[in-house]
This record gives C-alpha cells, structure tokens and sequence, in this order.
C-alpha cells in the first residue's frame, strides 16, 4: 500500500509540469496587461511600458516560463503582481476560510445526504422517497447565489439568527467561526447533498435486491442495522466516488459562494487575481487546485480498500 | 432570549469542548464604538498612491500620508504641511516651509529631504508633476523645514498640483521609501497621515486596517476635504471588500458594517427604506459617463461620422441605463466640463441639446463615407456603468445604420486593447466605454482624457489643434475670468472636433447607519470628523 501511495504521489509530478505549461500559456496567449491595469487609466503607453519592463512581461514566452519553472522547483510561487506580497502568503491568508468552507459543507453533505439517500432507497416509490427527490432535483436546480440570496434574507434579515457576511477564524472561538461559516455551508451543499443523496438512492436500490439483504431480512436482523451495516458498506465504493468527485463540485461552488458571502477565501483570490491578470497568484492557485484534486483521487483510492476488502493495490 | 442566543449559547458550549477554551475575545462597547466598519468601492490590491493610481489607493493613501497642500470644498488649495511659501516676482522659484513638529508613524520628523524625495518620485509619474518637472530647474532642501523649487518658466498651477486630490496626489513619505524607483511599489508603509497601516491585518481582497496615529498634528482650521484640521474621531477603521453589492446591502442593513461608500442604484431604494440608515449623495462632483471613438481608423478618422454620432445620441437614454429613473442623480452634460464647478460650459453644446434628428446624422454619416464596415464597439460587462453605456450605443449605431462589431468582453481586456494601435480587423478597435470621475473634469490639469495632442493623447489618439490651443491658454491664464474664457473656447474646439462624445453626467449615492455622523459629500471618503456612537 505504501509503495502504491508512493507511486502515486510520483505519478503527480508529470500531471503538475501539463498544468502548469497549460496554465502558464493560457495566461500568456490570454487578452488582458496587467501593466496597463496597474498604470491605471489616465497612464500614458510609456508608463504602461516601463510598468511592463518592471514586471518582466516584456521578456519572451519561454524566458518567462523558464524563470517560473526555476522559482517553482526552489518552491517560490513567486510574487503578486499587485499586491507585492509572495503568492504563497496570499494563498496562505485564504486557505483557512475555504478550507473551513469545505469541511463544513463536506460534514454537512455526509450527514445529510447520505441518510436521506438511505431512506429514499428503502422507501423506495412511496412519498417519502418522492419527496426527497424532490428536494434533491430542487437542490441540482438552484444556483448556488440565488440559494445564497434566500437563506442571507430569511436567516440573516429576516430572522436575524446569523450573520450576513465574513468569516471568523477558528482561534477566536468555534461558534464565531460556525456561525459565519452556516448559511455559506448550506447554500454550497445544496447541489452536492442532492448529488450525493441521488447516487447513495441509486447505490442503495441495488445492494437492496441482493441474496444477503434478503438472507439478513430472514435471520430477523431489525431494518437500521440491514440498512446501515449491510447495504450501506456494501454500496459505499460509488458514494465515495462521488463525494470525491464532489470536491471538485466544491472548488468551483466556494468561488461563488464566498462572493456572495463576503469569505475572503481562495476562490475570491481566484476571482480578483484573474480579473486584474495578476499571473503568479493565477499560476500558484491553479497548481495548488489540481494538487489538492490529485491528492483527494488519492485518498479516495486509500478509502476504497476501506470499505470493500475485494479491492487492492 | 432569541434562537441566535440560544444557538450562540449550545454551539459555544460544543465549541469550547472542541477548541480547549478559545473564545472570542470580549470588545468592549466603547472599542466598538471607536472601530469604523467601512465598505470601499474596490478591493485594496495595493499600496503604493504613486505607482498604482486607481481611486481606491488614493482613496486609502489619503488618511495614511499628508500632502503639502489640501483642495479644500471650494477647489481652492490650502496649506497642510506647509507652514509658508514664497514666489519670486518672476515666478520661477518657490521656496516653502514645513510646519514645526511633523512627524512620520515611525516617530522621525518630517524633514525637507523627505519632501523632496516625494515631490521627486510624485513628478515622475503625475500629468502635472511631469509638466512641472519639464520646468524644473532645481529642487533643493534649503534646511531642515525649507526646500526649493526652482524653475525655468513660470508655472502657474504650482500650488493646485500639489494640493489635487486627482491620482496620483503628492503625497509626502519618508525618504528612504520615496526614493523608490516610481514603477516601481513600495513595501514600507509608514506615513505622514493622520491614520497608520496596519500592515500586519492587511488581506488584500477582503480587509485593510488603519489605526489613530497619536502623533499626528492636525491644523486648527476645519478641515475641509484634504485641507484643514484632520481630527480624527476614531481609533479603528476596518475596510472590509465586499464584491457583492447585494452582500453589502444586506450587511449595512444588519449592522455588520457602518459605512458603504457606493451602493449600485437599484438597491439604494431598499436601504433608503431602513430606519437605521442614511443615504445622501456622496461625491458631488459626481461622474461624467463617455465613450471615445478612435480617430485614427475609419469611420471615425472623419470628423463627421463622429459628428454624425453626437448629433443622434440621447443623453438621457445613457443616463437612465446607468442609474436607473431617479432623475435627481442625473443631468445632461453638453460639454465637458464638471456641473456646479467654476469652469462649467456649454458653449458649442447645442449639438448635445434639443430633439435627437436621425435624418441628419444619417445624411452627415453618408457623406463622411462610411459604407457599412463593422465598428468595432469594445464593451466590458463587468462594469455596471461600461456595459449600460455599450447597449445603448450599440442600439444606436444601428438606428443610424451602422455594422455594429458588439465585442463583450471584461475591463482588464478593454484596457489593454483600447491601447493597441493596429486597424481594428487587427486587434484594434474603433470605440470603447468609460467614465471620468467629476473631481477630474474641474480643469484641463487632471483631465488626461480632454488632451487631443494625437498620438500623445488617450486612447483613441485624437488631434485638435484648437483644443490643446486652449488647454494651453487655460494654464497659462492669470485669473478666473481668464480661464472660464479659456475653458469656453476648449469646450466648443473640443465639441466641434468630437476628442470623445460625453454621455451625461451623474451622481451616485452613499450609504451609512444612523449613528456613524460627520460624513462629508466629497470626492473621496473623508475619516476626519467622522464619529459613531454605541
């Protein structure tokens, strides 16, 4: 197992080097100067000029790439563009946010959907079940802000039970942190609770039909523990997929939701560095995303030989 | 008790379990009170008022370093750091003094050397720095608080560039920050103001902190925008971005922020609803919206295709687009020049005034040639005001027969491509959409757009003689009478050759909670003077 976990995190590096290539030549063929955003607008061509000599950006593609490759592998992301500060303490000032973003909406998902998914699939046709797919196709539907916008208005206006906006670091106490962290959670988990409660439905359905359910039934085992120990271990290996899948779900949902809840966030420094072409933060951001992706297809793989003994590498 | 507290209440005991007893720490009512939660118009990316110019910077900039001089409400310059100046007869040399007992945040006086060493890096990157420094002669520290300019014409404007509140504003930094090469951004922020940066809770994108500054020595004048005694009421001010208006409403509403320096139009209705909040407008020099048509391609390298377009263009159809049916925001603008400010005109406007007559801009546009090429018409969507200006042009250049190129794009490609010159089948263009904020339309001295010097000019490169002739008359102009003469005769030189087609002029609101007081209509976001109760 070690040697496999090894391997793959091996196997990353040349899926990094594409990325970032791709992501370096995008930038590069991309319309858009940051010098000319930085000049600002009543700056003449030959500041903007000097702003772009200052910067680099007038040197050529592969001097530039070479440069950042070199940076990179002494592990500098480099430095923004705009704000002058090393791109891996902007990143490092917005890894908490998103990353509390995701954890609660990752628990949130799992204690939600997976259940609902559960009981859909054992009242399988009846209302209950055609509620919760209800629900669930209603989740799939709604934009992550629109979802966002609601639950600001009623929670927040309304009912002033939690904060509109912000975020509270988990160091100055945990109902700080949960309180702002909540609707943002809910509004974000929306589309992946009803991904993941369709397909656990889906999973479940299947398990249900089998010799060993039906041979569980007949030694008289109670309903919770068929449902929980038996079918749910047994349809796991699709749910994990797409709750890893899910994550992905996630990165792109948390750009929106943490403009809509004023989380200062990665996916904001995604969205401002790419407004203004600040090109290192892009560059760090995107690298730092499809590693953590490449790392949660790994984990996922690990937890496979969890939940089914069958599997192994 | 409320569900909040309750859930407050559990969740708190749940999450002392979970983090070994941190909690928040306690803010007393009276910190509270002294801590400003402001939203800005824009995202802090950066700090530096000299090599970034967008508003915000200066917006910021301007409670951390002091100037020499301050505009005050009236557009006059007043002394801020100086104490005195004298002007020779001939008007070439200027020699100042600094007020006694200047200090910087890192408790080191304010010395000549330091002033001369911003002036130096400020005139190497401010329109009228750079004229002054086509001038310079020498500029000198004569002692610890006097410092020369001397020059070799006559610059009349000297006191008005150095108390301007347009970007970049001369705003006085240590030396050893200042001499920090002007394209280059500083790292040190320790300022001359009335407030410190706190560079340690800086998250650019999300918040910028600014504390008192203990030290600092207000003048005994009132202030008055950057002039007078900058008294500050406040410990603490949060500047918290919020890219969302809608966000920024909704927090103004709960009490989550104080102060939102611009909300958008449409919701300024639901805030002006809420008895806990005040709306007023905020810059009374307001904006003037525009789009500039490039002169150096055709259809618009003749005069009466861009003619042909003003003759038709309705005013009010931009204004509405851009701030909805609240008239009271809005104005026409034939000509130029900022309403309500001394040098207003509307002489050569009448082609702005009176009914829209399609039937002659047509006929004008037949005879400059124009025989249905695609014109490019660069419109970024992800600005409110740009993409309201962009539908209605594009609506009408069709109405006036026009092969409209509509190219939707976002505000950092529109400000690279407005600055290629190459045909626009090549990667150019032949108009785009903007606005100027009013305080630069006062005068010809921050005006960059007015300029029509050709290839010298702003993007679109017009070339009218008779304009620059007037911008030149204006700076050379000895009195009030002289430059209103100047600046009527630039506006119709200016209309007459279409340097860029005004499309009218509006105001936008700000919005604050009732117990946040002395907030000033202005420019820019005054602190000084602003309190909050409990």
């Amino acid at each position: 197992m070690l040697s496999y976990i090894l391997r793959r995190i091996v196997a990353t590096l040349p899926v990094m080097a594409i990325v970032a290539l791709f992501v370096f030549s995008l930038l590069y063929i991309a319309p858009g100067d940051p010098a000319v955003v930085i000049a600002g607008d009543q700056a003449s061509p030959e500041d903007v000029e000097r702003i772009r000599q200052s910067l680099g950006l007038d040197r050529p593609f592969l001097v530039q790439f070479g440069s950042w490759v070199w940076r990179i592998l002494h592990g500098d992301l480099g430095t923004s563009i705009f704000t002058n500060l090393p791109v891996s303490a902007m990143i490092g000032q917005r890894l908490g946010p998103t990353l509390s973003l995701m954890v609660v909406t990752l628990l949130l998902t799992i204690v939600v959907a997976v259940p609902l998914g559960v009981v859909a699939a054992w009242k399988a046709g009846s209302l209950i079940d055609r509620v919760i797919m209800g629900f669930a196709v209603f989740g799939f539907s709604l934009p992550v802000f629109v979802v966002g916008y609601m639950l600001a208005y009623i929670f927040a206006l309304e009912l002033e039970w939690l904060p509109v906006q912000g975020y509270t670091p988990l160091a100055q106490g945990f109902w700080p942190w949960l309180e702002n962290l909540i609707l943002p959670a809910i509004a974000l988990g929306c589309v992946y609770i009803a991904l993941v409660a369709r397909i656990t439905r889906a999973a479940m359905l299947e398990v249900l039909q089998q010799d060993y359910i039906r041979t569980a039934k007949a030694k008289g085992l109670g309903q919770g523990g068929i449902l929980f120990i038996h079918a749910l271990k047994n349809a796991a290996v699709p749910i994990v997929t797409v709750i890893g899948i899910g994550i992905a779900l996630l990165i792109g949902g948390a750009v929106v939701t943490e403009s809509v809840f004023a989380i200062p966030g990665l996916g904001r420094l995604t969205i401002d560095a790419i407004l203004r072409r600040d090109y290192p933060v892009i560059q760090g951001i995107v690298l730092l995303f499809s590693f953590v992706y490449v790392l949660v297809n790994l984990m996922i793989d690990v937890v496979y030989t969890l939940v089914d003994p069958r599997i192994r590498y | 008790m409320d569900r909040r507290t309750v859930l407050k209440g559990l969740a708190g005991a749940g999450g002392l379990a979970l983090t070994g007893g941190l909690s928040a720490p306690a803010i007393a009512q009276g910190a509270a009170a002294r801590t400003l939660r402001f939203v800005p118009q824009a995202n802090l990316a950066n700090f530096d008022p000299i090599w970034g110019t967008q508003y915000v910077v200066r917006n910021a900039a301007a409670m951390v370093w002091d100037t020499l001089y301050g505009i005050d409400s009236s557009l006059q310059p007043q002394r801020q750091m100086v104490e005195s100046e004298e002007v020779t007869d001939d008007g070439t040399t200027w020699t100042f003094k600094l007020r006694p007992a200047l200090k910087f945040h890192d408790g080191e006086p304010v010395l000549s050397k330091d002033v001369v060493a911003s002036l130096t890096r400020w005139s190497a990157r401010d329109p009228m720095g750079l004229m002054i420094k086509a001038l310079q002669q020498e500029l000198t520290a004569v002692d610890d608080r006097t410092f020369k300019w001397v020059l070799k014409q006559p610059f009349p404007k000297m006191l008005y560039a150095l108390a301007k509140n347009n970007s970049p504003c001369c705003f006085i930094m240590p030396e050893r920050i200042a001499q920090t090469d002007p394209f280059k951004q500083i790292t040190d922020y320790v300022g001359s103001g009335p407030m410190k940066f706190a560079k340690g809770e800086w998250v650019p994108g999300a918040k910028a902190v600014f504390e008192k500054f203990a030290d600092y020595q207000p003048r005994q004048e009132k202030a008055s925008w950057l002039a007078g005694g900058k008294q500050m009421l406040l410990d603490r001010i949060e500047w918290i971005v919020m890219p969302d208006p809608a966000t920024a409403a909704a927090a103004l509403q709960n009490g989550e922020v104080d102060w939102w320096e611009n909300p958008i139009a449409d919701l300024v209705p639901v805030l002006k609803k809420n008895k806990n909040i005040s709306v007023d407008i905020g810059d009374p020099l307001g904006n003037i919206g525009s789009f500039r048509m490039n002169h150096l391609f055709p259809p618009f390298n003749d005069v009466r295709a861009r003619r042909a377009v003003l003759m038709a263009l309705s005013q009010e159809d931009y204004m509405r687009a851009i701030v909805g049916d609240d008239t009271a925001l809005w104005k026409p603008l034939p000509g130029f020049f900022t309403p309500n400010t001394p040098l207003y005109s509307e002489v050569g406007g009448e082609i702005l005034k009176g009914k829209r007559d399609f039937d002659a801009a047509k006929k004008l546009l037949a005879e400059s040639g124009y025989s249905g090429q695609p014109v490019t018409c660069l419109v970024a969507q992800d600005q409110p005001i740009t993409k309201a200006q962009g539908d209605v042009t594009a609506d009408l250049l069709k109405k006036l027969g026009m092969n409209v190129d509509f190219v939707a794009t976002d505000w950092g490609t529109v400000g690279s491509r407005r600055a290629q010159k190459t045909p626009p089948g090549q990667g150019g263009w032949n108009m785009f959409h903007t606005w100027h904020a009013g305080a630069d339309c006062i005068n010809p001295a921050p005006y960059t757009a007015i300029r029509a010097n050709g290839d010298k000019a702003w993007f679109g490169w017009p070339n009218s003689p008779g304009t620059e002739k007037e911008v030149t008359s204006w700076f050379e102009a000895k009195n009030l009478d002289e430059e209103k003469a100047a600046i009527g005769r630039l506006n119709k030189a200016a209309l007459d050759d279409v340097v860029y087609v005004p499309t009218g002029f509006f105001l936008s609101y700000t919005a604050w909670r009732k117990n946040v007081s002395g907030i000033t209509k202005a420019p820019l976001p005054f602190f000084w003077g602003v309190s909050k109760s409990a």
